[in-house]
């Protein structure tokens, strides 16, 4: 059994920068959004590294990743993830903020995915964030799914193993630091990623140079995407309340630190 | 309204340094941030730096290069690398990732690539081939081990230093058996040989020692060889921590065909193809680029960590969040601002000046090798008759100069043509301007970096000079000095610069310049254009005057021993020519930014930013400049009597032929400067309202 991985995934602003909501022309968004650095979103980086490796292990098998994004920002994304792993862009030229409508965000995933030419269906794994950097709403590859008629769902993914028999085995995070063990008799299926189990791979040009002959081109006809929040209003938009307390310290063994931490967090 | 929003990004900086449309080099520029903000910054905050051994932590630098295919990067696609053609570019761009973090990490990555630097530019094509694939990491399903290299050329006292005439390693022929390839003898003994730690290989200079071996050469020495390959001790050094510096010995037997370049045989004598010194000399053209540009990246990483701690400065305590004093901290201060905007404008200057000079020698490397082609091809050999073959070029290089100078529509545009298709002429004009460009990048950003650097540093107060500095500072300091040093320390790149600051086609293209300048000042008013004009028009006058001009005694002032005269006309060229650079980039921004949407928003506001910089940038080019020719056209000339007045206006313009020409144009260039402190204020408001990141992307 083959698959054709498909990774839906974003860009969002590098999350060192100061990330400061404003209201601009077309509603609220980051100051400077456009000219801040931008990376593939985490969730959907663990989708892809997963995607890549499970396509690496089974023969035949292919990943394309879908985005809807800035192309200009997602050129520039590329450079880095492009070397990561091989697979195949499709891209979708709009917004990539946190402002825009998960369900109308979703309608466009799902009309690229269909429209990709040598997608084969039935050995579709649908891979994308549970949730997203730039929007925690966790619905837009439920919602994908939904569009596409595929209804064997998981979320917050750790792990998907093909088993010998040609089903699969899915670990999803439940409450409490548990997992929910699955078994999927087989593709299509929808999986929205946690972290994963894998590290970022390392940089390799070669694979880089490869990806790119394809990755360009798609850039260059990427198609435009209207996406937005027509019709909703934004009562206010704050960040999240975040506390940075740093302190530099040196030589403290590592059980002080944790003793140091649990006594905070007891208050 | 807000000028500067965010620190320049990436789609900037690939406008400005010209490889928006090189996928390649951005990818590496991503591969080598990425190990440079992590595995290099964490063997720093580590505190990997405070040991001169070559330890196990360090050693994960160079299996973080393998991995993400930095170490290949030097080859051919043939060979295992990824970038067809010239890589000096490259190179550039990957010691100004590595060494915005930390220049030994940067050192320990181009090492290697030094030591193939002979090889690659004049070795055999079995040396190139055989050596380079070694070089690359072993590809999945490979079963071998990376080779690493040094080059060894300086040696231990009293010959330390680059200085390429002396060399007192030594090579005889041990055996040479009637038919078969000779075997030679090596003596030498190195000193300050960076990847020594580690390398199975060294490219090493020798002369001979034997009548039976014409010249000097260079010979590659392996590991395995028969005899001495001793790494030695490592090098003491306060520097560039992350590299491996050791003083080696050698005393092994290799066969002749390790001669760099090949030999031939003539009546029973060995004559290698090309001596130590020529080959030294293509070598180091190159290298000397990527130097130049670390310290500038050293420069560019010093404004986020300084805006943020003089923001933050006065955060604590009883401050109030929206208060001047909250918000701004240090940055309330003129001088803080002004202070850092000079490191800032430096710093893009210097880098301006090294990626031009990068682009340059990529230009530069296949018209060379068509001009040697054409040479073969016309039996034309040795260094004298290419001379002469290449004099009725530089005529022609001239009047391409000229042409290109001249408007499209004004001009021959068929003649123009005609010499730009001729490799020749193009060999002559590029020559005898990567001799200006390629010394004035390495001693210019790396000497005056290392001052700026101290700049930066101090603007931290004490804990600019602690170990965990943001930004790594202090370390950068010392560094800057080691860069002003290896591969030949300032007197060298300014002794080279005498020579070819005074040739003909680089004249030309100074007079055209002042041309372009002036029109561009006309076209585009603001950004400093005629301030740069003026400076280097005094600077042009100032030359051909001195090269007439002789002291009390009759002696002539423009003279290679003359270095008072030389090495001062030299540094002021220097910043003249960094800033050129650096408003070329800036047309180039303001020109191409448009394509990009991403740099389309903000594009005339960000302009007008770095036009800013550049106005106040030229203004203290010209200032030295003004400083220098006043220096030198005065300073040689007897103090008259001085009785109360005889200094005054009306004295001081006797004081020479063509003392009133001088004053002409001095007075233009202190004329010139009018607005820049006006525009300096401006630019350095802008630092009080950029939005910089909410922490430095790498740990401390
Ligand atoms: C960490 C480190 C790594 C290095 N790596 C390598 C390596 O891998 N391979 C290698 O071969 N070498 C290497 N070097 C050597 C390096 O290239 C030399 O140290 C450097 O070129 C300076 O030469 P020097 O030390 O002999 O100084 P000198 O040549 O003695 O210069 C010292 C000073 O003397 C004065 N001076 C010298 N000549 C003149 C002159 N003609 N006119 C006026 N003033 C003059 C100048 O003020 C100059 O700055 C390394 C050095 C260091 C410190």
């Amino acid at each position: 059994m083959s698959y054709h991985i498909v990774v839906c995934g974003s860009i969002v602003p590098d999350p060192l920068q100061t990330l400061e909501p404003v209201t601009g022309p077309q509603g609220p968004a980051l100051k400077n959004e456009m000219m801040l650095p931008a990376v593939l979103d985490p969730w959907a980086g663990h989708a892809l590294y997963e995607a890549a490796n499970l396509a690496k292990n089974i023969p035949d098998s292919k990943v394309w990743l879908v985005s809807l994004g800035p192309k200009a920002k997602l050129q520039q994304v590329m450079m880095n993830v492009a070397q990561k792993v091989p697979f195949e862009l499709v891209v979708l030229d709009g917004p990539a903020g946190g402002f825009t409508e998960a369900e109308e965000v979703a309608a466009h995933l799902a009309k690229a995915i269909d429209s990709i030419d040598s997608l084969d269906k039935s050995k579709l794994l649908l891979f994308g964030g549970w949730q997203s950097a730039s929007r925690g709403t966790g619905a837009v590859m439920q919602i994908v799914g939904e569009i596409l008629g595929i209804h064997d769902q998981f979320q917050g993914v750790d792990k998907l193993e093909p088993q010998s028999d040609g089903s699969l085995q899915v670990k999803e995070r439940v409450e409490g630091g548990s997992y929910l063990i699955s078994a999927l008799s087989g593709p299509p299926a929808v999986f929205g990623w946690a972290t994963g189990t894998l590290p970022e791979p390392p940089n390799n040009p070669q694979v880089g140079m490869q990806n790119m002959r394809f990755i360009m081109p798609a850039i260059q006809k990427a198609q435009p995407a209207q996406v937005g929040a027509e019709g909703v209003e934004f009562k206010s938009v704050e960040l999240p309340a975040q506390r940075r307390e740093t302190r530099v310290v040196k030589d403290v063994p590592a059980a002080d630190i944790a003793r140091e931490i649990v006594d905070w967090i007891r208050g | 309204m807000e000028r500067l929003r965010t620190l320049p990004g990436d789609d900037v900086r690939q406008i400005m340094w010209r490889f928006a449309d090189r996928y390649d080099l951005q990818m590496v520029v991503q591969s080598s941030r990425s190990i440079a903000r992590t595995t290099a910054a964490r063997l720093v905050a580590d505190g990997a730096r405070n040991t001169h051994d070559w330890t196990p932590e360090k050693e994960e630098l160079l299996k973080a290069f393998d991995a993400s295919g930095l170490t290949g990067m030097f080859m051919e696609p043939e060979q295992g690398g990824f970038i067809a053609g010239p890589k000096n570019l490259a190179m550039c761009l990957v010691a100004y990732e590595l060494s915005w973090v930390d220049g030994g990490a940067a050192t320990c990555n181009l090492a290697t690539d030094l030591a193939l630097a002979p090889i690659h530019e004049r070795g055999t094509p079995e040396q190139k081939d055989y050596y380079m694939t070694k070089c690359v990491p072993p590809q999945p399903g490979e079963d071998r081990e990376v080779w690493r290299g040094a080059f060894a050329l300086t040696e231990p006292l009293p010959y330390v230093g680059v200085d390429t005439g002396v060399v007192s390693g030594k090579i005889r022929i041990a055996e040479w058996k009637e038919g078969e390839e000779p075997m030679i003898q090596v003596e030498k003994r190195g000193r300050f040989i960076t990847n020594m730690a580690f390398a199975n290989f060294v490219t090493a200079a020798v002369n001979t020692d034997d009548e039976r071996i014409k010249s000097s050469c260079m010979v590659i020495l392996e590991e395995g060889d028969e005899g001495i390959f001793d790494p030695g001790a490592p090098t003491l050094k306060m520097v560039h921590q992350l590299s491996a510096t050791n003083d080696p010995v050698f005393s092994l037997k290799v066969p002749a065909s390790r001669i760099i370049g090949g030999y031939t045989i003539q009546d029973g004598v060995i004559v290698p193809n090309y001596s130590h010194g020529e080959i030294i000399a293509a070598v180091f053209q190159r290298t000397r680029i990527p130097v130049g540009v670390m310290t500038a990246a050293k420069l560019l990483s010093a404004v986020e960590p300084v805006i943020r701690y003089q923001r933050g400065r006065f955060r604590g305590g009883e401050s109030k969040p929206g208060t001047p004093r909250y918000e701004l901290g240090l940055q309330q201060n003129e001088d803080a601002n002004h202070r850092l905007l000079d490191v800032w404008s430096t710093g893009e200057a210097m880098a301006s000046l090294g990626f031009a000079a990068g682009r340059m020698a990529d230009e530069f490397d296949p018209i060379e090798k068509e001009k040697d082609r054409l040479f073969i091809e016309q039996a034309i050999k040795g260094p004298r008759a290419q001379l002469k073959a290449l004099k009725p070029k530089e005529q022609e290089a001239m009047e391409m100069v000229q042409l290109r100078a001249r408007p499209e529509g004004e001009r021959d545009q068929a003649r123009l043509e005609a010499l730009e298709a001729d490799p020749l002429v193009q060999y002559s004009y590029l020559s005898a301007m990567s001799n200006v460009y390629i010394p004035a990048c390495k001693l210019w950003n790396t000497g005056y970096g290392c001052q700026m650097m101290r700049e930066a540093v101090a603007m931290m107060g004490g804990y600019g000079i602690t170990e965990d500095c943001p930004g790594f500072l202090g370390q950068k300091w010392m560094d800057a000095q080691l860069e002003a040093t290896y591969e030949g320390p300032e007197v060298v790149q300014r002794r080279q610069l005498s020579i070819s600051m005074t040739g003909p086609v680089f004249s030309a293209q100074v007079t055209a310049w002042i041309d372009e300048l002036k029109r561009r000042a006309q076209e585009t008013p603001g950004r400093g254009h005629c301030t740069l004009a003026a400076a280097f028009e005094l600077w042009a006058w100032t030359v051909e005057h001195l090269q007439s001009a002789k002291d009390p005694e009759g002696k002539p002032l423009m003279h290679g021993r003359r270095q008072g005269v030389t090495f001062q006309l030299a540094d002021a060229l220097s910043w003249l020519v960094a800033v050129k650079c650096f408003m070329d980039d800036i047309d180039e921004l303001a020109e191409k930014g448009q394509m990009n949407p991403v740099v389309a928003e903000g594009l005339d506001a960000l302009v007008d930013f770095y036009g800013d910089m550049a106005t106040w940038q030229a203004a203290r080019a010209a200032g030295e400049t003004g400083r220098v020719a006043a220096d030198l056209v005065f300073g040689y000339i007897l103090h008259p009597d001085c009785a109360g007045e005889c200094c005054g206006p009306e004295a001081s313009g006797n004081l020479f032929d063509g003392a009133e020409e001088f004053y002409a144009l001095r007075r233009k260039v202190d004329a010139a400067a009018a607005g820049a402190r006006l525009a300096k204020d401006r630019a350095a408001a802008d630092l009080t309202k950029v939005m910089i990141p909410e922490a430095l992307d790498y740990p401390l």
